[in-house]
């Protein structure tokens, strides 16, 4: 089985998030990039399906700085090829974009499944996953958590709220959306991602970003003003603890 | 095109979900200067009886075996045909597990622009998105003539979007739906829990500070002693210390405890829409600028791992 995973790198929300000078942009010069959580998910299912099923892992990535990092580590992993698509980055381009310049290498892969994050936390303009699938008319499901192949289908269970699982049967080739793989993202040791470093190398593809019309114009980003705020409980951990004992008592709960 | 504002209607085994009447509250907001009206469209088979209590001026249905339940490209079939028919100045989803997976394919077939986790619509033809967790708002112009909306709770209430009386019922005709690559083979029920915990009064939520499995001991220390369940956010489930019952979430269980203490969490707004109906929320997280001290009632910025063992101790004392 071919599978392709889509992998980009996201603003780490850990750390603190600033808007540019335009005023209607995040200001990601000096800001930690992390890979996007959902994405890591899909690597690892992808990786979990050629053990189980047999076949080859592709994780195809935009160029940012730190992607080899997680490349290469997808490789300690299990993944077989990596692909960095040059001349284009997730922090200056729409999902609509990065999903068309996904689309030509996509095409020449010919991958029975594609695996995307079902989400990262700054799409503005829709999910690539579900982009994509629309651009190469294939069938997409999101919210997936678990995959097997029976038959040359796959059955996908799929997450409604409230732990309500759907067992939806799709015929490949068809895009998936990754909201969480059947195990947590496996650790890989330092030395056998500098192992990966020796054994595999980066392939590169140049490709042009095309911006839709179909991206929203954002005029303005701004940080939320809270109509209120908690009430801060100050001072040393253990006063803290205390205040928190005395509500605690007044709400009635111990 | 019209003025006219749609909203496609979401059902999961026979019930209209609450993001179906939020989205309907929008679509009001945004048609009310326009004099656009507000149309629902209501995908199904023997399901009419779903429209009865949305706010709608129009209900469109159809009526089909194939969308009994939702599979996505039964609906993009059906959702194409109504669009290119109507040309409505917006259609609204839900970013849920049925918005979200139809959205991305009707953008690029209708080339029609998509505003994706947009919490808000406005009279005067604004949106505004909230993304990175809930710590960045983003606004614009709805882009014209039509646009494609994914929304999320937060600011439009579900009870305007739920009327009285029933609305018009128009039907539409579905198109062809062979040939569907995707099919729905059966529903997993949740697995029977030892607790459920939406009916607790008292849950200590632990988020991604916790950190890793071995510290989740600490908050069930603190659970035992005020005798409090332990539940958590969607990145602990998903590393597997703890079970997908104790999830709390846009995929998990909504919760209205009297007290929900929040150890670690951000409070990302797929986590907020499921805590908001808790009686009091107080938040321990070391990011000032953590979005759950905007809706929680107390807070502490603090290390977790600081606060829980006196916080412990004391309950323990306090109780006797």
């Amino acid at each position: 089985m071919n599978i392709a995973v889509l992998a980009k790198l996201v603003p780490d929300l850990v750390e603190e998030l600033s808007i540019d000078a335009s005023g209607a942009k995040l200001d990601t010069s000096f800001a930690r990039l992390i890979v996007n959580e959902f994405d890591d998910h899909a690597i690892e299912e992808g990786i979990l399906l050629k053990e189980r099923f047999d076949g080859q892992v592709t994780i195809l990535a935009p160029d940012d700085e730190g992607i080899d990092d997680v490349l290469f580590t997808a490789a300690a992993k299990g993944a077989d090829r990596l692909l960095k698509l040059k001349g284009i980055s997730a922090m200056e381009t729409s999902s609509h974009a990065l999903a068309r310049a996904y689309a030509d290498v996509v095409l020449e892969l010919k991958p029975d499944l594609v695996l995307a994050g079902v989400q990262a936390h700054n799409d503005l303009d829709g999910s690539v996953g579900s982009l994509l699938a629309g651009m190469l008319n294939l069938p997409y499901v999101g919210y997936v958590s678990g995959i097997s192949m029976q038959d040359g289908q796959a059955a996908l269970r799929k997450e409604y709220p409230a732990g309500l699982i759907a067992e939806l049967q799709v015929t490949p080739p068809a895009v998936l959306g990754i909201q969480a793989a059947e195990q947590p993202p496996r650790y890989v040791a330092v030395s056998k991602v500098r192992q990966a470093m020796k054994s595999i190398s980066i392939e590169e593809r140049t490709v042009a970003p095309t911006e839709s019309p179909a991206v929203p114009h954002i005029g303005r980003m701004f940080k939320p003003e809270a109509a209120q705020h908690a009430i801060m409980l100050a001072g040393a951990p253990d006063e803290i603890a205390g205040k928190l004992v005395k509500i605690f008592k007044e709400i009635g709960v111990i | 095109m019209s003025a006219d504002a749609y909203v496609v209607i979401e059902h999961l085994r026979g019930q209209v979900t609450d993001i179906s009447y939020v989205m309907l509250a929008a679509a009001r907001e945004l048609v009310r200067d326009s004099g656009g009206k507000v149309v629902a469209i209501l995908l199904g088979h023997k399901a009419r009886e779903l429209s009865t209590d949305l706010s709608a001026d129009e209900v469109l249905y159809v009526d089909h075996p194939d969308l009994k339940d939702f599979i996505p490209d039964a609906y993009q079939a059906v959702l194409v045909g109504l669009i290119k028919e109507h040309q409505p100045r917006a259609v609204l989803m839900g970013n849920t597990s049925i918005g979200a997976d139809i959205a991305g394919a009707l953008s690029v077939t209708l080339d029609l622009p998509l505003v994706s986790s947009c919490r808000q619509l406005t009279s005067d033809g604004k949106f505004v998105c909230q993304i990175c967790g809930g710590k960045i708002l983003a606004e614009g112009a709805l882009p014209e003539p039509a646009s494609l909306v994914t929304m999320t709770p937060g600011v439009h209430k579900a009870e305007n979007g739920r009327a009285t009386t029933p609305p018009t019922v128009t039907d539409a005709q579905a198109p062809s739906l062979e040939g569907l690559r995707t099919q729905l083979r059966k529903y997993i029920e949740p697995e029977a829990a030892d607790v459920d915990i939406s009916k607790e009064s008292l849950l200590i939520a632990v988020g991604r500070g916790i950190q890793n499995q071995d510290n989740i001991a600490l908050a069930e220390e603190l659970a035992k002693a005020m005798g409090g369940t332990v539940c958590g956010s969607r990145p602990v489930v998903d590393q597997g210390w703890l079970a997908t019952s104790r999830l709390v979430g846009k995929s998990g269980k909504h919760v209205k405890p009297k007290v929900y203490l929040a150890l670690g969490i951000s409070g990302a707004p797929e986590h907020a829409e499921a805590i908001v109906d808790s009686d009091v929320i107080i938040a321990v997280n070391t990011d000032p600028a953590a979005p759950i001290f905007d809706f929680a009632k107390y807070g502490a910025e603090v290390d977790m791992f600081d606060v829980l063992p006196p916080l412990t101790e004391q309950v323990k004392q306090a109780k006797g």
